[in-house]
């Protein structure tokens, strides 16, 4: 018999009884559906243990590790902290502005400092707010280190409420509050044999540069390849570091591709995804990471996974828009 | 004791390792693939789990009235028994490259044709 925590609530679960079932039992109100580990609707996260193997069959191995499991499948051996996979935005630290220069025309770096230490993967993405408590997702451009700094890539949209605000507004040395990390399109050191294809348009680089040297710093012995798609040159930023990166590591590939009409030599014409899947055309046993525009990742996700990727090794961030309200 | 089709079949992991297969066909076959242009393509893919779920007799609270709600749009939309025809085929090829016995493939086939006029609204 385990006792569970759940927000305010303390409730037992019976040894033969699901945590989903003792929740319902309870009257408390939690989502789910199919009751059988299928349709993933009764997801939660453990904050304190790691869930049951049975309770995390069928998740994704990035979500396994962040102690996501399925309450219908949760039969827990011990007392457990839970909570619903998004629970309301904590926002856990500051982030002090120490850097804020310009990638391209649109595209800006900029770099925080936290006062306490945030625990993330690169990859994962995090919400920022400004002072008058609107928000936005920005994903870590860079891998953990002991200066706690934190580096965004963030396009700046005409009218844009928050990206304009970074742009205009925003001061070294100001403090801006950060969430926890979120997400589940970051490395893993599983698998290092395989190739991985990173798929990203515009400011979907930064993720994907995070995951690239993550998986580069893991000793990742697959073949990885970035391709990194923009309308124009000036678009493609990192360009240069890009290049002499896959040059110094044998098993790097990098193509900058543009889909405008100009496309300069040492430059590959066409859009990143359609590229990249007529390069690499049996993602069978492939790891796919997809980021930037909601339209490319949706569409890549399909096209991966009937080019043979399966479901499971498909990772993607769509910077979807906050709709206007 | 005897096991279910569903344990015979090898429960969740057969699952798992048919739905991408299964769902791969789905996709690609023109003459049904317009029914499953959702929007979020792994929220399809969960759908499909319950499906072969259900197929393979395993644990589901599907009703008959559910299959009939659940599909009632795509009825709407000129699901007929052609499409409900495809959609068996590619679960019986999904199941014949798994390498499952005629016998186990039978019975997933009976039990997906037990839901014909649920499918279909009629
Ligand atoms: C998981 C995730 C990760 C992300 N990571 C990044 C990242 O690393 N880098 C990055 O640059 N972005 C990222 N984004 C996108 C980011 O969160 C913001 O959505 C983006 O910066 C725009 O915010 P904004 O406040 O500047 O623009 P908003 O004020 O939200 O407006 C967005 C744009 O749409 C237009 N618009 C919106 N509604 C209307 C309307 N009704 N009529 C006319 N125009 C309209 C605005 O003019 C503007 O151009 C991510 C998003 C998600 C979900
Ligand atoms: C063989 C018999 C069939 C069975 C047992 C069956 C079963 C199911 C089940 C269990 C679901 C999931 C419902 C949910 O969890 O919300 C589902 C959804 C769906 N089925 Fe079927 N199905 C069958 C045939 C078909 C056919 C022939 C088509 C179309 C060609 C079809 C198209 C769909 C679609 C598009 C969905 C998702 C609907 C949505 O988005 O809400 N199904 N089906």
């Amino acid at each position: 018999m385990s006792t569970i925590t759940f927000k305010t609530h303390q409730l037992t679960c019976h040894p033969d009884e699901t945590l989903l079932d003792a929740m319902l039992r309870k009257n408390i109100d939690v989502p789910y559906n199919c009751k059988s580990g299928s349709c993933h609707t009764c997801l939660m996260r453990s904050s304190d243990q790691t869930p049951p193997v049975k309770a995390q069959e069928g998740l994704k191995p990035t979500q396994k590790q962040q102690n996501y499991f399925l309450a219908c499948l949760c039969k827990p051996d011990q007392d457990m902290t839970i909570t619903l996979p998004d629970a309301a935005d904590k926002f856990i630290t500051y982030g002090k502005v120490i850097s804020k220069h310009p990638l391209s025309k649109d595209i800006i770096e900029l770099k925080l400092e936290c006062n306490n230490p945030l625990s993330f993967k690169a990859g994962q993405f995090v919400n920022l707010m400004k002072p008058d408590g609107v928000y936005r997702s920005y994903s870590i451009a860079n891998t953990p280190n002991k200066n706690n700094i934190i580096e965004f890539h963030i396009r700046i949209l005409p009218g844009g409420q928050f990206s304009e605000w970074i742009y205009n507004d925003l001061a070294i040395g100001d403090q801006i509050p950060i969430t926890d990390a979120k997400g589940n399109c970051f490395y893993i050191p599983e698998r290092q044999e395989q190739g991985l294809l990173l798929i990203g348009t515009g400011s979907g680089l930064a993720p994907l540069a995070g995951i690239l040297m993550d998986a580069l710093e893991q000793k990742h012995t697959g073949p990885i390849h970035l391709l990194h798609g923009s309308k124009n040159k000036e678009g493609l930023y990192r360009f240069n570091e890009m290049k002499s990166l896959a040059e110094q590591q044998q098993n790097f590939h990098y193509t900058a591709c543009i889909s405008g009409d100009t496309t300069p030599e040492t430059y590959t014409r066409g859009r990143a995804n359609e590229v990249a899947l007529k390069k690499i055309t049996d993602l069978k046993g492939w790891r796919v990471y997809l980021c930037g525009h909601p339209d490319m990742v949706e569409q890549t996700k399909k096209q991966a996974f009937l080019q043979g990727a399966a479901m499971q090794d498909i990772y993607a961030d769509a910077f979807f828009l906050t709709p206007r309200s | 004791m005897s096991d279910s089709l569903f344990d015979k079949l090898g429960g969740e992991a057969a699952v798992d390792a048919a739905v991408d297969i299964f769902y791969r066909k789905v996709l690609t076959d023109s003459t049904i693939n317009r029914f499953f242009d959702g929007v979020d393509m792994e929220k399809q893919a969960a759908k499909q789990k319950n499906f072969l779920t259900m197929a393979f007799g395993g644990p589901n609270n599907y009703t008959g009235e559910d299959m009939r709600k659940g599909h009632a749009h795509l009825v709407k939309q000129g699901l007929s028994d052609s499409h409900f025809d495809a959609v068996a085929g590619h679960l019986k090829s999904t199941l014949e490259e798994l390498n499952v016995a005629d016998n186990l493939i039978n019975e997933v086939l009976a039990i997906a044709e037990s839901t014909r006029e649920d499918v279909l609204g009629r």
